[in-house]
């Protein structure tokens, strides 16, 4: 007789209005595996598991939990049936103490409840699955890392026996990625099942069992990951796209460099007062990206303020082009080619509720003023806009749709796109591929590589120590608000880099 | 001087009743995600109607039950137009106080002038035989005596109940709420409908209790301190009686020094209790990280 999945989907569709989410979905889970689901952004990943969770409902199809059918009308349902969900941007009440958190998940609760009891049983988990965190904290207070183990916690205590999780590491420094993907073998030894969704290849390679490739909608295939390659699975997942970067071509431009960029040991506050940049000293030439390595909140956004001039140093100076410009305005740094693509777009780029058009032409707006800035030239904005969507590639349907309603990625595309056709001297890009695909992913990294072929200084600011490996011409890392290396990227690797920015190595 | 401070204390109570049960109502709805700038016609609503059946039926019990359901079920179209309906709540909250204010003005016309037997105070033997203190807690009207069982109560519920912990989950965040399995849109409207029962009673400890009469618009602004407190308090039942303490003691103080002709004008008396919670405001400038509940953030785009 056939073995029954744990979980079985079977011909799952799912619309919205004018979208084919997903697509005649087939799909098994077995119990106590780690299954992947793998695909790039708008495969249809998302919508899928929110369906196994409940906050949406197929058109079509049946879903089986252990042979017999079952309708998730809900997440209380979901919940009932074991299914768990560590969201992206994680289901937790900043305000609320962790214990409280936890205490909101459980149905079977006390309608007085005991915080002590509930701190004893937070412990056993913890303990059990390495996942500790003081359960008296408030949530706003933790770290990313911790905040997911929070997330586990109460899923395990409420009794899950199958968890989904959204694209977990996107949030994760590089060891606390290790840390995670430990923790699922712990729990799949314990008869959990994980279900987990990524555009990752490589994490896919060093955890999953199994691996479920979507692409636009439907089920490319499943195959078992000691059967594959991570070629094997870029091709399912794309299809017939060349991702190659190829830096080579792209050369920077012949002749003289000019240093753009000077800081000499800078240093500033952090907004708790606090010291947030400590003696920084580096420099950018034209034609070169600088990639700075970190963790984020080590002083990459203070770096970047200081630049602009939005933050002012204690001690040291800011040379552009050789002039002295740390008392400048930020008006004065700007008019002196300096752009930035900000760690936000929909916060610190976009005026959210202003359209895609209005957007692209914010901050080159002097460019388009008729009678000394009264009105404005809309006729040649339509023109350009036009232009950059054309010439980029940019997927905006519509230039008059407001850029709130736009994807987080198309956001940070515009901006990018916005900031890049100012013809800059200095680019300052923080995370220019968070959160992309593949695709876009690879876009991006052609438009860093044109802008160093255009002359432009790049200072690029990452997490993601493969982009900083594969694009920069110099690296640095910081950690606490110092420089604690600097590297040609050939000099050094991607583990001397971890350590340093992770505080775990001295310089 | 002992004399006028109990005075003033005892006075502070009495007069502070009222704005405390808004200021309770207040705080729960606040909690799950609602404010209610009709709270003020909510107390109209159960100043009004208290009285009127006080008036027919001289029947406590049946007084107190008329205006609590008369504040609950006209906070329920607050509820109806910002949650089912997604209204903007400053402007719900607005028109339901004018709503109020304009059909208590026509309901309570015949009543204008009226005198009634109401609730008067009710010593408690032996406890109000303390000194100072007995005199000032324990020699009031059983409505008075309720906050002092309400107050600690509601902040038993809020913060120590699976129940109360649903009402703070919902008004921090909807989504989140939901995806722990609560039903977002029914605990709004629990808490607004008891928000609104609570300001019903405080409107007819005014009418019933405090004055025993009825007069258009009597609550002068109680509704709208009572949000002001609910900010101040920090969203904080026990904190939130402080508050209202202080208050009621300005009230008392003033009229204290009206009872002794003082010959400062009455008009400035009359302002005192308002200039302190102006002044409150402005001292206590910023609240606390995270003190406030993050769903009231979007008071200005309805519930999401």
């Amino acid at each position: 007789m056939e073995r029954i999945p744990y979980l079985r989907l079977e011909n799952i569709t799912k619309t919205f209005p004018g979208v084919l989410a997903n697509y005649s979905i087939n799909l098994s889970i077995e119990k106590s595996e780690v299954h992947a689901i793998l695909g790039e952004n708008g495969a249809g990943k998302s919508t899928l598991m929110k369906i196994l969770y409940g906050f949406y409902r197929p058109d079509t199809g049946n879903i089986y939990l252990d042979g017999t059918p079952v309708d998730i009308r809900s997440p209380l349902e979901a919940s009932r049936l074991g299914i768990g969900m560590v969201f992206q941007n994680f289901m937790l009440i900043p305000a609320f103490s962790v214990v409280e958190n936890i205490a909101l998940a459980l149905p079977k609760l006390n309608v007085l409840f005991k915080r002590s009891e509930m701190e004893e049983r937070m412990a056993v988990v913890a303990d059990r699955y390495g996942l500790s965190v003081d359960p008296r904290a408030r949530v706003w207070q933790l770290s990313v890392g911790e905040k997911q183990r929070v997330e586990i916690v109460k899923l395990l205590l409420s009794g899950a026996r199958m968890l989904i999780f959204d694209e977990p590491t996107s949030v994760l420094a590089p060891h606390e990625i290790e840390g995670l993907f430990q923790i699922f073998k712990n729990l799949t030894n314990d008869g959990y099942t994980i279900l987990f969704i990524t555009h990752k290849l490589r994490e896919v390679m060093a955890c999953a069992d199994r691996v479920t490739v979507l692409r636009r909608g439907s089920v490319v295939g499943t195959v078992l990951r000691s059967d594959t390659t991570e070629q094997e699975l870029a091709y399912m997942m794309l299809g017939e796209q060349s991702l190659h970067l190829d830096r080579s071509t792209k050369k920077p431009p012949e002749g003289r460099s000019k240093t753009v960029l000077e800081l000499k040991g800078v240093e500033v506050s952090d907004d708790r007062g606090g010291l947030g940049l400590k003696e920084v000293s580096f420099s950018i030439s034209s034609g070169e990206i600088v990639g700075v390595a970190g963790v984020s909140g080590n002083g990459q956004k203070e770096l970047g303020e200081v630049v602009l001039g939005l933050r002012r140093c204690r001690a040291g100076s800011v040379l552009l082009h050789g002039n002295d410009a740390t008392q400048w305005s930020v008006a004065r740094i700007l008019g002196e080619g300096v752009a930035c693509m900000p760690e936000d777009p929909l916060v610190m780029g976009v005026a959210p509720g202003m359209t895609a058009q209005e957007n692209m032409i914010l901050t080159d707006r002097m460019n388009y003023f008729r009678h000394g800035g009264l009105f404005i030239d809309w006729k040649a904005v339509r023109a350009e806009v036009e232009r950059r969507v054309e010439n980029f590639g940019l997927p905006i349907p519509n230039l008059d749709t407001p850029v709130i309603a736009l994807s987080g990625g198309n956001v940070q595309r515009l901006v990018f796109v916005r900031e890049v056709a100012r013809r800059p001297s200095l680019l300052i890009a923080y995370y220019p591929t968070r959160g992309l695909d593949l695709a876009a992913t690879k876009m991006a990294n052609d438009l860093l590589l044109a802008c160093r072929e255009a002359g432009i200084a790049v200072l690029l600011i990452s997490e993601d120590l493969e982009e900083l490996f594969s694009l920069s011409d110099r690296l640095i890392v910081m950690h606490r608000g110092e420089v604690v290396g600097s590297f040609k990227p050939e000099e050094t690797d991607r583990l001397e880099v971890g350590l340093l920015m992770t505080g775990s190595k001295a310089p | 001087m002992f004399l006028f401070l109990q005075g003033v204390l005892t006075g502070a109570v009495r007069s502070e009743t009222s704005v405390l049960y808004a200021t309770l109502g207040e705080t729960l709805g606040e909690r799950a995600g609602i404010t209610n700038l009709g709270m003020e016609g909510c107390m109209l609503m159960g100043a009004c109607l208290g009285f009127v059946t006080m008036a027919h039926t001289d029947n406590l019990a049946l007084s107190m039950m008329a205006a609590a359901l008369a504040g609950g079920l006209s906070s329920l179209i607050h509820a109806f137009l910002v949650v089912t309906r997604r209204a903007n709540q400053l402007a719900s909250g607005l028109a339901l106080m004018f709503f109020g204010l304009g059909v208590t003005g026509f309901i309570g016309r015949p009543y204008v002038g009226m005198k009634i037997r109401g609730l008067n105070e009710l010593p408690i033997p032996y406890l109000s035989e303390i000194p100072f203190v007995g005199p000032i807690l324990f020699t009031h009207d059983v409505l008075t005596y309720l906050t002092y069982l309400l107050t600690p109560l509601l902040w038993v519920f809020l913060f120590y109940t699976r129940w109360g912990l649903a009402v703070r989950a919902v008004g921090e965040n909807r989504t989140v709420a939901y995806a722990s399995g609560l039903r977002p849109s029914l605990i709004q409207y629990l808490a607004v409908f008891f928000g609104g029962m609570l300001a019903g009673l405080g409107g007819a400890h005014l009418s019933i209790a405090y004055t025993h009469m009825w007069v258009e618009g009597m609550t002068a602004g109680r509704g709208f301190i009572a949000v002001a407190l609910v900010i101040f308090s920090m969203w904080h039942p026990l904190r939130g009686m402080l508050g209202t303490l202080l208050f009621g003691g300005a009230i008392a103080f003033q009229l204290q020094l009206q009872a002794r002709g003082s010959r400062i004008s009455p008009y400035i008396l009359d302002m005192t209790p308002y200039l302190l919670t102006l002044a409150v405001l402005l001292l206590w400038g910023r609240t606390r990280k995270h003190a406030m509940p993050e769903g009231l953030k979007a008071v200005f785009e309805g519930v999401d």
